[in-house]
């Protein structure tokens, strides 16, 4: 289907042909920060810094931490499964985490995959911002349907028998997969491990790679 | 509301199109639109129900044409105009022309920020027992309301297990429309992916929501 994929790539390649359109929108963004600013709503150096705070503090290594000390710290595995949040909590290296975080744990029996089929919830804490695929409509409509059609273009087979546990998050709960530690990196320091947590494996669309380093 | 924003199960939308090494945003705009959001939202009482369901009600040829954060604008402005936060002549001129209530916790102010960075928590204090416990069977009512609705489509009318019990959380339903938290029993609910989609399903597959008890009968 020619035209859906052109479409998808709508989203992420605006800029290369659409300038009007996107010239437009940023006017009016710009319009409308000028009102609410002028109305005294809004301070603009306030939004600079949630807008920093998303391109530099809270990302998807918050969420490599966590996994990584799971693979080496049982007992926080097993603190971490029984409440997130709490267990996070914890660590004083994770910046603040919210209620309602849940993690869940992949295993040979079980592989696990979050969606928002309704809007685009997801952890905001752990992963930061999500990526367009995660709240475009490809992933959205065919995740609860055909996930491992879905892992399919993410370059992902799992074996037959592996039970598909999808988490549809329409509620404020927060799901959190916990990738299984892979094999190859016996004796790796959580800070190792933690170089190899994709935000794909938290997400359970991708699996870590212990060739592959995350900048 | 049954509209397009209800994904799940929607054929005909192609593959998914990962980009590598995505930045946070594609555009200086899109940040401020999302910085918008979240301090207005905050100190303005736009509360996330009632958020998304702006999303919602944005005509479906514009939802599915429009990028994330075009939505998130559109559906803020609308927002802003409904509650006379802004005047249409205001946006359009890019300049305040008249005196508007202020926001209800004041104005957005750098010392806000931490606020935004940690999410609210939705539990709250009930008096009530949860009517249903782990492993029980029950049918997700077939309900189909014009207004805010967490029910997914393809999981109306369905039978499924209860797993968890997630705390009593703020009913997004009532939320939406300004009609009170409300707070609800929130659960876990698996089903087959056979119950959801047919004997043609892949066997493997369970999919699980997260069910507010009003979305819930007894079997």
């Amino acid at each position: 289907m020619a035209h859906d994929h052109s479409h998808d790539h709508h989203d992420h390649h605006h800029h290369d042909h659409d300038h009007s359109e996107l010239s437009e929108t940023q006017l009016r963004v710009r319009a409308l920060e000028t009102v609410l600013t002028e109305k005294g709503y809004v301070e603009p150096a306030a939004l600079d810094a949630i807008i920093e705070t998303y391109e530099t503090k809270i990302g998807p290594r918050n969420g490599a931490r966590v996994v990584a000390k799971a693979w080496t710290d049982p007992s926080f595995k097993q603190a971490l499964l029984a409440d997130a949040s709490k267990a996070i909590g914890t660590l004083g290296h994770v910046s603040r985490v919210g209620d309602h975080l849940i993690a869940v744990e992949n295993t040979p029996q079980r592989h696990n995959m979050v969606v928002c089929t309704l809007c685009s919830c997801y952890p905001w804490e752990m992963l930061g911002l999500p990526p367009v695929w995660y709240k475009a409509a490809p992933y959205r409509s065919r995740a609860v349907k055909d996930p491992r059609g879905v892992l399919d273009d993410f370059g992902v087979t799992l074996p037959s028998d592996t039970e598909i546990r999808v988490w549809d998050s329409t509620a404020e709960t927060r799901f959190l997969v916990l990738p299984m530690r892979p094999a190859g990196t016996e004796g790796w320091s959580e800070e190792q491990l933690a170089e190899i947590v994709t935000r794909d494996s938290m997400i359970g669309t991708g699996l870590p790679d212990p060739q592959v380093k995350v900048k | 509301m049954n509209g397009v924003h209800d994904m799940g199960g929607m054929d005909g939308f192609g593959k998914v199109d990962a980009e590598p090494n995505e930045p946070v945003f594609h555009h200086d705009w899109e940040g401020r639109v999302m910085a918008m959001v979240r301090a207005v939202g905050a100190n303005g009482g736009l509360n996330i129900d009632a958020q998304r369901f702006a999303r919602e009600m944005l005509p479906p040829e514009v939802y599915l044409t429009s990028s994330y954060y075009q939505k998130w604008f559109l559906a803020f402005e609308r927002m802003l105009l409904d509650r006379n936060m802004i005047a249409a002549d205001e946006s359009d001129a890019g300049h305040s022309l008249k005196p508007s209530p202020s926001l209800k916790r004041g104005k957005f102010s750098l010392a806000d920020v931490t606020r935004v960075e940690t999410r609210g928590s939705f539990a709250r204090e009930t008096q009530s027992s949860p009517v249903f416990k782990p492993g029980d069977r029950v049918r997700t009512r077939n309900i189909n309301p014009v207004t805010h609705t967490r029910l997914p489509r393809y999981a109306r009318d369905k039978v499924g297990v209860i797993e968890r019990i997630n705390g009593c959380h703020v009913f997004p339903d009532t939320n939406a429309h300004d009609k009170g938290e409300n707070p609800q029993w929130l659960y876990t609910l698996v089903f087959e992916g056979r119950e959801l989609w047919g004997d043609d399903a892949d066997p493997s597959l369970k999919v699980s929501i997260e069910a507010f008890e009003p979305y819930l009968e007894p079997l």
